[in-house]
């Protein structure tokens, strides 16, 4: 599975990390949804330091779609709010 | 659904709004390389001002650098002159560009990871356009508009999320090289304000502590050439001696004084 952390690029991460990487990702909307800023930033932290435990970069010059796209580490509540709205992530 | 795979969506979702524009799927390669090519420009340009906007504070950065260890400096003289009033004034002012400094530092520390950060992004996207490119030759060249669609989709998808990224680093890049902007244009009015006694000034301008403690060593400086000039002279003979008498003579020549010369008592570092 391709993850994108925004800001650092993407890692290929195995299968078998699915669970418990769909599972912190829960954790992470959750804490988005109910706005609760220190929950965000702890979810989010467990989140990348996961993704970047057991994912391998994918090279520079790949270009392939990925199935998660992760705020970057220092990305605040409002902001990771925003990019879910229609013209945060891609404008136009 | 977890938030990674929402932003996935909307990301994917977007891609397809785009490829549903054209008539023929594979315009959408030329439309999107175009893109491209914009964001690059925008990216590398976004990198040169960030990068201008850091060396502005490293040379506010020495200025201050510089006005702090003037001010030390002048603290240690008003002190060797028994001015506490003027050493006091000069570390208050000392604290206050120390201030500044720490927090400039704190700002080029920020400034030179954004630009560490957008410099990655700029290769990265330089990598992906040039495979972009190539993919999109092979599949205008190898298929059908039916069949190209989902290695299109692909593609398009795939850069698509690339460009958003670094599309928003560079935002990011701008933002904070704005704001960095304002706090440089502040720092450089309180500069010029002469509230951070400014060793970068032109030396005509004024820097009231100096110019107290140049009054004070140039009075000290005045007596003691006095003093040795005093010194020099034979008793008895300072009526003869005065029109043709030369400092430099005198002051080499304080050794030969006789002790009984009249000098200067309250005068310190005085020859004896």
């Amino acid at each position: 599975m391709i993850v994108r952390i925004l800001g650092e690029g993407q890692l290929d991460v195995a299968d078998n990390h699915l669970e418990t990487l769909n599972r912190l990702d829960d954790d992470l909307a959750k804490a988005v949804d109910s706005g609760d800023e220190p929950q965000f930033a702890a979810a989010l932290a467990a989140l990348l330091a996961k993704v970047r435990e057991v994912g391998t970069v994918v090279p520079d010059d790949a270009i392939t779609p990925s199935e998660l796209i992760l705020p970057s580490a220092d990305a605040s509540l409002p902001e990771v709010r925003a990019l879910l709205t229609d013209e945060g992530l891609i404008p136009g | 659904m977890g938030m990674g795979s929402r932003l996935a969506l909307i990301v994917k979702s977007k891609a397809n709004k785009l490829m549903d524009r054209a008539e023929d799927p594979r315009e959408t390669l030329d439309y999107s390389y175009e893109k491209q090519l914009e964001l690059l420009t925008k990216v590398r340009r976004g990198v040169a001002d960030v990068a201008t906007s850091r060396k502005r504070i490293e040379i506010q950065m020495q200025q201050l650098q510089s006005s702090s260890d003037k001010l030390q400096a002048q603290a240690q003289q008003a002190v060797g002159q028994g001015r506490d009033d003027l050493a006091r004034e000069a570390l208050t002012r000392r604290a206050t560009v120390n201030t500044q400094l720490a927090d400039l530092q704190t700002q080029h520390a920020n400034l030179q990871a954004e630009e560490e950060k957008l410099t990655q992004a700029s290769q990265r996207l330089q990598a992906k356009v040039d495979a972009f490119r190539t993919r999109k030759e092979t599949i205008k060249a190898t298929y059908t508009a039916a069949e190209a669609q989902a290695k299109i989709g692909e593609a398009v998808s795939g850069i698509s999320e690339e460009m958003g990224d670094v599309g928003m680093a560079v935002q990011r890049a701008e933002d904070k090289t704005q704001a960095m902007q304002a706090r440089a244009g502040a720092v450089d009015e309180l500069i010029a304000s002469g509230a951070l006694d400014d060793l970068s000034l032109p030396s005509g301008q004024r820097d009231d502590i100096q110019a107290e403690l140049d009054r004070g060593a140039a009075s000290t400086d005045v007596e003691l050439e006095l003093a040795k000039l005093k010194g020099a002279l034979p008793a008895g003979e300072e009526q003869a001696a005065l029109p043709s008498g030369n400092g430099d003579q005198a002051a080499s020549a304080p050794e030969a004084a006789p002790a009984e010369a009249a000098q200067p008592t309250s005068e310190p570092g005085t020859p004896s």
